[in-house]
């Protein structure tokens, strides 16, 4: 493709992207400003992680048997094949890491 | 030495504060007038729990209180995280910061919990160290806080009380004195807790917590007392409390409410009683 | 109050809190002239549930796969292998992918170390830094040539996870009673609008474009790596996205 061809592709992406965005962020604009503390279309704050604490606990550790466990919950739905080149591709994530480490 | 009496946070209910009072507190915060937050669960980059704390540090004198510097720690204090605290009262301005005299790290290992240490020249000198280090990086002096105890170490040589004294005379620093602690140790050492308030050098006294506690048993069925923060505040720690308001004088009192955080008309209730607590001292 | 009686070194302490058949240290006593006993295990159940009630808070996409008791059989040898290393618990259990890799009772669930992942990427999106989106007119104002080579800036809290499960419908499976996944590889995006990170799945071509951008390339080179690793790229979804999820928060124009 020629650079010519090619700017007026990417162009065109991004026309008919931002057109499509103009008319879907306007309504949740002025909504956002004030939005700390309900978190928004009803899902909780999930994302925040765990807090720290300075408190105790009267609650006993118990630790269950993990093989005892399995396909409890909505896992048992899930019924995936061996991938299709016969290979779990393991650890082929690729975050990007930005400015958060996230060490543990 | 630092004056105590005149804290940066005014003599009045606080509570510890929880995103889901975020909305209760703008709307109607009566009788809260001060806030205290957890240092370490605002040191990320942005977000929410910045955008909140922002905002709500414009209505309210805030609190910073530390539960993951590790004072007690036989080793050294983690620079970085010295940093962040730095880096966190440098943007908030807070009146106040407070930690634990307690440990919670091991060679890097964080354990989230308050882990207690014997009182002894050694640790006193370890402890003095440290909080002299934290109040030259913080530019400010600090509060320490008195643990809840659940055993004791055979190797002590001296009282609590002695150590805290004792720790505050040699940094300057000021002491948070956690009603609800006093007792559960109390009451778990088989000590007085009167007697305890009455040895504790009050007027460095900055502020004071209040939480409830779990009841539990030891090996011997003797009363084992757990500092949940999972339920008001119980009757013996506000009448303690009184005993402690007659001698120092009002302070700035917080409710701490950690573990199954009631809605916001249940804590109100329990710093409204707090404020009773301070109308009610004698003059 | 007994000087020289056997001093507990933090260590030893420490030993003694992860290890439930561990002996109590013998220095520790109950206040009344006996030994600590189960004083000790006040300490030991605040670390232990502590942990484990932070492993259920930090993956919540886990628990709603698993459930709950299942998660913390999880956490039970995982917080003692892998206790914090920082005070910051909101960044807990970035070792939990690798360790779900190893973990034999699961082993089956080959998924699970990627929804670990996708757990821990919300979590560090919710707290990444704030950016201002790019104002969208300041791209539609320029002419073809210099959209070409510009070179986006791509949102702190942005986050790109290319797996090879089909992993945004398992997730939208474990928080929207989603229907079973289908078999295939799913590339997400996950983008903080405002203050909520979001979830979005990338069509083909999207993450290679979106590694392209991180890496500072312009657009028409992005476009290209897209192309070549899937024939026709629908770049306007891509775009779309980016734009949806406040991704992108500025641009660098070619002189």
């Amino acid at each position: 493709m020629s650079t010519i061809l090619k700017s007026a592709a990417i162009a065109g992406a991004f026309a008919t992207a931002l057109a499509a965005h103009a008319t879907s962020a306007s309504a949740d604009e002025m909504a956002q400003e004030k939005c700390f503390g309900v978190s928004l279309a009803g899902e909780n704050d999930c994302a925040a992680g765990p807090g720290t604490t300075c408190a105790g606990t009267s609650k006993v550790d118990y630790q269950g048997n993990a093989w005892a466990l399995v396909d409890a919950g909505k896992c048992a739905m899930i019924e995936l094949p061996a991938m299709a080149d016969g290979t779990a591709r393991m650890g082929s994530l690729e975050p990007l890491e930005r400015d958060l480490p996230m060490d543990s | 030495m630092l004056d105590q009496t005149r804290s940066p946070l005014p003599p009045l209910p606080g509570v510890g504060f929880k995103p889901q009072h975020y909305l209760d507190l703008l709307d109607d915060s009566a009788p809260v007038a001060w806030l205290e937050i957890h240092a370490e669960n605002y040191m990320g980059a942005g977000g929410r729990p910045i955008a909140m704390l922002r905002h709500l540090a414009e209505r309210f004198p805030i609190s910073v209180h530390g539960v993951g510097l590790s004072i007690g720690g036989d080793g050294p204090l983690d620079p970085a995280h010295l940093a962040r605290l730095r880096a966190l009262c440098d943007w908030l301005h807070p009146a106040s910061f407070s930690e634990h005299l307690a440990w919670s790290t091991h060679e890097s290992a964080f354990f989230n919990d308050l882990l207690p240490l014997p009182y002894t020249a050694a640790t006193l000198t370890r402890v003095s160290n440290h909080i002299d280090q934290v109040q030259e990086v913080l530019g400010r002096p600090m509060l320490l806080e008195n643990p809840s105890s659940y055993l004791a170490f055979k190797e002590s040589e001296m009282a609590e009380t002695e150590f805290l004294a004792e720790v505050s005379r040699r940094t300057g620093c000021g002491l948070l004195l956690d009603v609800n602690n006093v007792f559960v140790s109390a009451v778990n050492l088989g000590l007085d807790p009167r007697a305890y308030v009455e040895a504790f050098p009050l007027e460095k006294v900055g502020e004071i917590h209040l939480g409830g506690h779990d009841e539990d048993a030891d090996d011997a069925g003797r009363p084992l007392l757990i500092d949940s923060h999972g339920r008001q505040v119980a009757d013996p720690v506000w009448s303690l409390l009184d005993h402690v308001l007659a001698r120092s004088g009002p302070r700035p009192l917080l409710i701490e409410w950690d573990t199954d955080v009631p809605d916001w008309p249940v804590l109100a209730a329990e710093a409204s009683r707090a404020a009773s607590a301070l109308e009610r001292i004698p003059a | 109050m007994s000087s020289g009686a056997s001093p507990v070194a933090q260590a030893t302490f420490r030993e003694a809190l992860l290890r439930p058949d561990a002996a109590v240290p013998e220095g520790l006593g109950d206040g009344h002239g006996g030994p600590a006993g189960r004083r000790f295990a006040v300490y030991r159940n605040n670390v232990a549930v502590g942990l484990t009630d932070a492993v259920l808070e930090g993956f919540p996409t886990l628990r709603a796969l698993l459930g709950e008791e299942a998660l913390r059989a999880i956490a039970a040898p995982f917080l003692r292998a892998h206790p914090p290393s920082s005070p910051l618990m909101f960044r807990y259990g970035a070792a939990l992918p690798a360790f779900l890799d190893d973990f034999a009772p699961l082993a089956h669930l080959e998924y699970l170390p990627d929804v670990a992942r996708l757990d821990l990427a919300l979590r560090a999106a919710y707290h990444a830094a704030d950016a201002t989106p790019l104002d969208p007119a300041r791209l539609s104002e320029l002419p073809p040539e210099a959209l070409a080579g510009a070179r986006l800036t791509l949102a702190p809290a942005l986050r790109l996870l290319r797996s090879p499960w089909p992993l945004y419908q398992i997730w939208q499976l474990a928080h929207h009673d989603g229907p079973p996944p289908q078999a295939r590889a799913e590339d997400l995006l996950i983008a903080r609008p405002a203050f909520d990170p979001q979830v979005y799945l990338l069509p083909p071509g999207g993450a290679v474009f979106l590694q392209a951008l991180a890496r500072g390339a312009p657009t028409a080179e992005a476009a290209d790596a897209a192309s070549a690793e899937t024939p026709a790229p629908d770049l306007p979804a891509i775009l779309g996205l980016l734009l949806q999820g406040g991704a992108l928060t500025d641009m660098e124009l070619p002189r």
